[in-house]
């Protein structure tokens, strides 16, 4: 690992004279830079879609955990007593903070974005619904629900972990694929940038022969391009960053109620992120500039 | 320094050089003639290891070629300066950048504005040329500043195909003269030529040993030239 960190060193290290080795202009300068700065442009966007999933998932998690609910469907002349009987049990449950039966209002609340304002709750057999906070320690789930079907066989205990599970199952996976992504347009940018390497290369023949008859070592043949393609796609990449970040901060913010695309604008100390994306798409550079240097070279006497 | 025992090479399935024996000794000057086609460049190869051996042993300042890594063959090229036959130049570099470029793969860059440089340059005289590009230069300039840079790390064996190809007689005799003032400095110097008032022209100034190539053998040749 030192000695990679070493020759990494040393194949950035500037030398005036074998810099100049190679042309600084010609087509592969191009399609160096400008594939660096398009995969720089993906690489944040996934980056953005990867933080999003994330604290996604995270709101989602917090937003029902330490809740639970019990429903309660019974007879019409039985569910003010289940109801009482069910607030006795949960008042006297260990690791439950709070239980409150929700008013007919709220109910009416929850259901008006399906069944309109002017829902008749009082006609309609509606299950009662009790809110529980749990405390630090949370409840006994499984006990829980013994001791409702012994003492009020119409109420149904759901701690949220059906509905819970999936959702953030979902943001994670979501965040999973952006990082694959992310792993997919490094590996792109690799296979593009030895592509590019092989025909700067292949187009420098004239150069390579001269520089092995005057004595010259694969290592140091291979740092001239090496220190040229890193250089070109660091700069490619940092103009790539710069225009997704300006595209990211149009986006709408979390704050904007967004569907989608609330949220996935950076937020805080994520926008950090963005300074590592250029060194790190030229480290990538240099690793394939290397390789496709060293192979070329070793066909050569 | 430069030893052959057996040595051929074979190229496609053919023998283009075949049991080349022979000692190449420290100061000594050779010419290396025979017909076009002969095999001149591809023995001067083998002595540089740009080429190598398919029978029998070619050793390089006591090291057998085909054991040498490349860095390790690197590293004996810089003992080594070749005048190639079309000069090879990085084109879009100047004339001295090209003749420091030795020094600069050495990792001595430092010494690239040193004054040697300069006065190397002045000693093939290309001092007016010096910034000038290789495209822009003369087949006699070219063959010069070739010959600076070969000489510039102070090699043990100075090895020029055909450095008289391409220019006039005055240029001939001037880069002759060069190539014999370096090898009364004790280089070691082997020239690959066809042409033969060449030879005439240095046997008045130096004493060479003459070989031939003729039916892929090498053969040290006669006084008839």
């Amino acid at each position: 690992m030192r000695s990679l960190l070493r020759e990494i060193l040393e194949l950035i290290r500037p030398d005036f004279q074998r810099d100049r080795v190679v042309p600084g202009t010609g087509f592969t300068a191009v399609l160096t830079s400008f594939t660096a700065g398009a995969m720089a442009f993906l690489v944040v966007f996934a980056l953005a879609l990867s933080l999003a999933a994330d604290r996604l998932g995270q709101r989602w998690s917090a937003a029902l955990a330490q809740t639970a609910t019990v429903r309660i469907s019974a007879p019409v002349d039985q569910v003010e007593a289940q109801l009482a009987a069910v607030l006795g049990i949960l008042n006297t449950t260990p690791g439950i903070q709070s239980a409150r039966g929700l008013t007919a209002e709220e109910q009416q609340n929850l259901l008006q974005p399906w069944f309109g304002v002017d829902l008749p709750l009082g006609d309609l057999p509606i299950p009662r619904l009790i809110d529980i906070t749990e405390d630090e320690t949370g409840f006994d789930a499984a006990g829980l629900r013994l001791r409702l079907a012994a003492e009020a066989p119409g109420a149904v205990l759901d701690d949220h972990a059906r509905w819970r599970k999936p959702l953030v199952q979902a943001a994670g996976r979501l965040s999973w694929l952006a990082i694959l992504c992310i792993g997919v347009i490094g590996l792109t940018t690799a296979a593009m940038v030895i592509l590019a390497a092989r025909a700067a290369l292949a187009a420098n023949a004239q150069v390579i022969t001269v520089l092995r008859l005057i004595g010259a070592k694969d290592h140091y043949i291979a740092a001239a391009f090496v220190r040229r393609f890193t250089l070109r796609a660091f700069v490619g990449a940092s103009v790539g960053v710069a225009l997704a970040a300006v595209a990211l901060f149009a986006l709408p913010g979390a704050g904007d109620h967004v569907a989608v695309l609330s949220g996935l604008r950076f937020q805080g100390v994520e926008w950090i992120v963005l300074v590592a994306v250029p060194p790190v798409l030229a480290l990538v550079s240099l690793l394939a500039t290397r390789y496709a240097a060293m192979r070329v070279l070793e066909g050569l006497s | 320094m430069i030893d052959l025992n057996g040595a051929a090479y074979s190229y496609g399935g053919g023998e283009l050089l075949s049991d080349m024996s022979l000692a190449i000794v420290q100061g000594g000057f050779y010419f290396l003639t025979g017909p076009s086609g002969a095999g001149k460049t591809t023995f001067l190869k083998l002595c540089y290891a740009a080429l190598f051996p398919t029978k029998g042993t070619i050793r390089l300042f006591g090291q057998d070629v085909t054991t040498l890594s490349r860095d390790d063959i690197a590293q004996i090229r810089r003992r080594i300066g070749v005048v190639h036959q079309d000069c090879q130049f990085i084109d879009h570099l100047s004339v001295q950048e090209n003749i420091a470029m030795p020094l600069s793969v050495s990792g001595n860059a430092t010494l690239a504005e040193d004054a040697n440089l300069k006065e190397l340059i002045a000693w093939v005289g290309l001092t007016y040329r010096a910034k000038a590009l290789p495209p822009e230069l003369s087949g006699g300039e070219r063959q010069r500043a070739a010959l600076a840079r070969a000489i510039i790390m102070s090699p043990d064996v100075i090895i020029a195909d055909e450095p008289t190809g391409n220019v006039d007689w005055e240029m001939s005799e001037r880069l002759l003269t060069l190539l014999v003032e370096l090898n009364k400095l004790g280089k070691t110097v082997v020239i690959a030529t066809h042409d033969l008032s060449l030879i005439r022209s240095a046997k008045s100034q130096v004493q060479a040993r003459i070989l031939r190539i003729s039916n892929k053998q090498l053969q040290l040749a006669g006084a008839n030239l």
